[in-house]
């Protein structure tokens, strides 16, 4: 953003109505545009694409109390090899877990693509002092994540205090070394698509390096216009300093035709150049088993029914 | 030794003063002579009238009710020299309460006449009338007064700015119409009026492609030729009468106008 | 590097993901070799025939009746016949169940009627389907309710029928437009004969089946097709008491001059030039849909379409950019398909008019662009064009096109927002994209336009009326305003 020259009185000014501004954004039309992408009509080879894709860009995730290393050691398995039966299937992006399963997802996924992602600073609420949330994000790191996904502090962002929000992103993303940073802004309590447009630019300005629409302990989740608003959010940043910043939708897609419509959505806002692990995610547990349902079909032509995929 | 009288000369009404016709021309009616309006005449009053009419338009509807409802005074102030012009002091007077009526309507037209419409979205939807614009009026031969007022205050109500041409044999009603209107608060050009022959003004008005509407209430029997000029820019074309009172009349002058806003946090 | 990364890395990064071709199957449509007029409940057999085709493929459809002066003749005394016989004096409430049945029906066969349209017209299918249909059934749904309820909208004034409706409409929403016409004319007690437009008459031949399951007493409604002579004859006809005309303003003016001094009632739906006009403190992603929504929407083919767009200087950069490439995600081509987003021209005669007024604008110095598509070798397209570098001198500025062709203008002011949007004869519709409430009712007040969208473009609604100032024509279409046209008042 351009910058009023230096004045004395202390404080500089944003000129130019240049992006990726602030702004604001009309509700009615966010939702219609994103009602509209997704009647696309997505039909067979483009049908398996996106439902590869969508196989070979998720985060599959548990984050539970319940969670343990056997549950969790089952689920890196399956997002290896998430079709035992064939064995084209890509594997997910990543297993995303709470701190302590680390160490598990960890060694099992050790060698393979794969990638292990921890929730962290106080996930889901974030109401902790900062210095637990960057040590929490330190001790992820070196349980071996190469992933984390912060949430950022919804109680300081809805009292208008997003210096202390972006202050935060800044020095987790110091903690974060070498990992990769995705950022919740949990868009279900933010409000407003006004709130979730500006929180996604604070987090950008941050460092993330991925912004994430939510926990998944909160509902509504990823919906459609909120996770167009992110992109276009994103779209700007990339348009004004070509900077990439990857999207991860999470919450609430359970169905194939979710994910193909998010799919649709990326694609025709950002490009192809985002479709790929590197710049989208998308965050589900139960997704997968219905994505592997609609391959099988489209291979076999037959209805599927839940007996034939693995329970993990 | 009895005073000679002064006597008035009858000139044109436009833009808010009373020009000679630029024609120099005059006719005899009612044993007077009376400006006899020329098309440059008639095209300086719709020019001083789409001058004058966004003014007039946006005036507060309050404001339109009480500077016309000061003309029903101007007029009540001369009840006998209007009597004198026209059938007498019953017309006089029905005009006066014409004009109180309409008067009455500036504030209350938008109400009756538009509304919010319950439209199939998160959309908040409404529809208010304006004023089309710059309208002629050509008035009827009788009753002089009466039917100029008529015909005159349902498009002056409405926020039109008004040309009109006066009753060809009875005229002096309309330019005594003229100094009551130049002493009311009427903004000057809101109604401008212009004597002499129809059969020369009234083209000219129809044909003119800065004129909205055209009331044809006095054309005789030319009406559909000047509806077949009126056709060039699409005009709308009133068949107003002499004798009828009624908001619909206001509304044949006003276009309505439909805003749409979505509406979401 | 274990095997699985290996996979991955030999995954082929996606760098095109291809929509496969999504047509909405024809199956559901019948059409028939040959059609008749609609007269009298009965099938007129033609004297002239024409053909008319698919616009996106050139395939001829059908063959259909030239409407001759007897043809006219024998419609309006169908109609006249059908006003005296019962329908004039059936009780509303009995004209209304007539109409809810039609909206039924309708909803009922909207998909063998969306993939008609968008067959015969060249329009989408999603728009067919998601906007057309939905719409012409909700306005006979909306003025059934009306038909019994008139004296209520006109309290004091004695509603009555006018008699025989003459209607004549265009080719842009041929269903939708019928409808339009249809719904307030019965709703109000009269009879109707109705022509469709020339290229497109088969939405409303299949509507007489539509009428038929109605159970529509016969000559209620007639519908006679063919071309300007035709429309001409309905016109002139001496015992129409009322014409309704949507189309150009070249024609309106016409129908105004030949109904000077018969006293017929006439209601004109014309031509726009509409000014849209984007403020720099706008929701811009959201400014950019309703620019493309409203320039190429059904291919511009749009009378109210935001063809002129006036954008404030200090934003017209990244918008532009943000609007060119928007554009390059519209998808051209076959009208069936479920993905298309523009669709084909409708005409040989309407690609020679965009494509002339299009050389006018790169002559006269506009700048051109055009995304990169591939339009289909058969059928009439034209790619979605913005001119950048436009004076309003220009004749892309000043003539409505009718074709996916914006026109972008810049403002400093908002009073010069307002000057320039008024500066033109016509004066249909607006646009007003701003966060600023007060300046969006202050732009509202002053655009001459009959319908302005803020904040949102191209809205449509049964109850909401619309129609022109000035040279756009006069009568508004929708609401309680929309029955107007169509009575007498004995007041």
């Amino acid at each position: 953003m351009a910058q009023a020259p230096v004045v004395p009185t202390g404080f500089e000014l944003p000129l130019e109505p240049r992006l990726p501004r602030i702004g604001s954004v009309d509700a009615v039309a966010l939702e219609e545009r994103a009602a509209s992408l997704a009647k696309r009509s997505i039909k067979k080879d483009a049908k398996v694409f996106a439902l590869e894709l969508a196989i070979r860009v998720t985060d599959l995730t548990t984050l539970e109390g319940a969670d343990t290393p056997g549950k969790v050691a089952a689920l890196s398995s399956k997002a290896i090899r998430p079709d035992p039966s064939d064995p084209s299937i890509p594997s997910c992006a990543a297993i995303c877990v709470y701190p302590n399963l680390v160490p598990t997802a960890r060694e099992r996924l050790q060698g393979t693509g794969v990638k292990v992602a921890a929730v962290a600073t106080g996930f889901p609420s974030g109401q902790y002092p900062t210095a637990i949330k960057v040590a929490d994000v330190r001790s992820a790191v070196e349980l071996g994540a190469d992933e984390i996904d912060m949430v950022i502090d919804r109680g300081a962002f809805l009292s208008g205090r997003y210096a202390k929000v972006y202050d935060e992103v800044v020095r987790v993303k110091e903690a974060c070394g070498d990992a990769h940073l995705k950022v919740i802004l949990e868009t279900g309590e933010l409000g407003t698509y006004d709130n979730v447009r500006r929180a996604t630019l604070l987090a950008i300005a941050g460092g993330a390096d991925f912004v994430k629409t939510s926990t998944g302990k909160i509902s509504p989740a990823a919906t459609l216009p909120v996770s167009l608003c992110m992109l276009e959010t994103v779209r700007d940043v990339h348009e004004e300093t070509g900077r990439r910043v990857g999207f991860k939708a999470a919450g609430g897609i359970r169905q194939a035709k979710q994910a193909i419509q998010h799919l649709v959505l990326v694609h025709e806002t950002l490009g192809p150049d985002w479709l790929t692990p590197d710049l989208y995610r998308l965050g589900a547990s139960s997704l997968l088993n219905d994505i592997l349902m609609q391959l099988r079909k489209e291979r076999t032509g037959r209805y599927q029914g839940p007996d034939y995929f693995t329970l993990d | 030794m009895s005073r000679l009288p002064v006597k008035k000369t009858y000139k044109l009404f436009i833009g808010g003063a009373f020009p000679r016709s630029e024609s120099g021309r005059t006719y005899e009616a009612e044993g007077q002579n009376v400006a006899r309006g020329s098309r440059k005449d008639a095209r300086d009053a719709v020019r001083v009238a789409r001058a004058a009419q966004p003014g007039w338009a946006a005036a507060t509807a309050y404001n339109r009710g009480q500077v016309l409802y000061r003309l029903a005074e101007m007029v009540e102030a001369r009840v006998p020299e209007f009597a004198e012009l026209c059938s007498g002091r019953d017309e006089v007077e029905q005009a006066i309460d014409r004009i109180v009526w309409y008067a009455g309507w500036a504030d209350k037209l938008p109400q009756v006449l538009g509304g919010a419409n319950p439209v199939a979205g998160p959309y908040f939807n409404f529809t208010i009338p304006e004023p089309t614009g710059v309208v002629a009026v050509l008035a009827p031969d009788e009753p002089p007064l009466l039917g100029l007022v008529t015909r005159l205050l349902p498009p002056l109500v409405g926020g039109n700015a008004v040309v009109a041409v006066a009753s060809e044999t009875r005229p002096l009603a309309a330019v005594e119409l003229a100094e009551a209107i130049a002493t009311s608060d009427l903004p000057g050009g809101v109604v401008n009026l212009l004597t002499g022959f129809r059969k020369e003004l009234a083209p000219i008005l129809a044909s003119h492609m800065d004129v909205n509407a055209l009331d044809v209430c006095g054309s005789d029997g030319d009406a559909p030729e000047l509806e077949r000029l009126a056709a060039e820019n699409v005009k709308r074309v009133v068949h107003g009468r002499a004798d009828v009172q009624s908001p619909w009349e206001i509304a044949s002058f006003l276009e309505l106008k439909t805003v749409w806003h979505p509406m979401g946090q | 590097m274990s095997e699985l990364d290996r996979k991955r890395d030999r995954t082929p990064a996606p760098q095109d993901w291809t929509y496969a071709p999504a047509p909405e199957s024809r199956d559901v449509v019948s059409i028939a070799e040959q059609y008749g007029h609609f007269v009298g409940g009965e099938w007129l057999e033609p004297a002239e025939t024409y053909e008319t085709i698919s616009p996106s493929s050139e395939e001829p459809l059908a063959r259909v009746g030239q409407g001759m002066q007897q043809d006219v003749d024998r419609a309006v005394g169908a109609a006249r016949g059908a006003f005296a016989d019962g329908w004039s004096s059936l009780p509303g409430s009995e004209r209304a169940k007539y109409l809810f049945r039609i909206a039924r029906l309708l909803q009922e066969r909207a998909r063998e009627f969306a993939v008609l349209e968008s067959l015969n017209g060249g329009k989408p299918i999603k728009e067919s389907r998601d906007v057309d249909l939905p719409l012409a059934a909700a306005h006979f749904f909306y003025y059934a309710g009306w038909a019994d309820k008139l004296e209520y909208a006109f309290p004091n004034r004695r509603p009555r029928a006018v008699g025989v409706a003459g209607q004549i409409i265009p080719w842009n929403f041929p269903l939708l437009m019928l409808s339009w016409k249809i719904a307030p004319a019965l709703a109000c007690g009269n009879t109707v004969v109705l022509k469709p437009a020339e290229t497109t008459p088969l939405t409303a031949l299949l509507f007489c089946d539509v009428l038929r399951q109605a159970e529509l007493p016969p000559g209620v409604v007639n519908i006679v097709t063919g071309d300007g002579r035709t429309g001409a004859a309905i016109v002139e006809h001496p015992d129409v008491d009322k014409i309704a005309f949507t189309g150009s303003t070249e024609v309106g003016k016409a129908i105004q001059r030949q109904l000077a001094g018969t006293g017929k009632k006439l209601t004109l739906e014309l031509g726009g030039k509409a000014a849209n006009i984007v403020f720099d403190d706008c929701a811009l992603d959201q400014a950019v849909e309703g620019i493309v929504n409203g320039i190429y929407f059904n291919q511009g083919h749009v009378c109210c379409a935001g063809s002129r767009l006036f954008v404030q200087e200090s934003i017209a950069e990244p918008l532009i950019e943000k609007l060119k490439r928007r554009l390059t995600t519209l998808r051209v081509g076959d009208p069936l398909d479920k993905n298309t987003d523009v669709g084909a021209i409708n005409s040989a005669m309407q690609l020679d008019k965009i494509k002339e007024l299009v050389a006018a604008g790169v002559e006269e110095g506009a700048e051109i662009y055009q995304p990169p598509c591939t339009l289909p070798e058969k059928g009439y397209w034209f790619a979605p064009t913005v001119f950048t570098n436009v004076a309003q001198s220009y004749r892309i500025a000043q003539e409505e096109i009718f074709g996916p062709v914006l026109s972008v203008l810049t403002f400093r002011t908002p009073e010069e927002a307002v000057e320039k949007a008024n500066n033109t004869p016509y004066g249909l519709s607006a646009g007003v994209w701003t966060e600023k409430g007060s300046r969006i009712l202050w732009m509202a007040q002053r655009l001459r336009a009959g319908v302005v969208w803020a904040n949102t473009f191209n809205r449509f609604d049964p109850s909401s009326p619309f129609g022109g100032y000035k040279e756009s024509g006069f009568g508004r279409e929708g609401g309680r305003h929309g029955l107007e046209p169509y009575l007498r008042f004995d007041e």
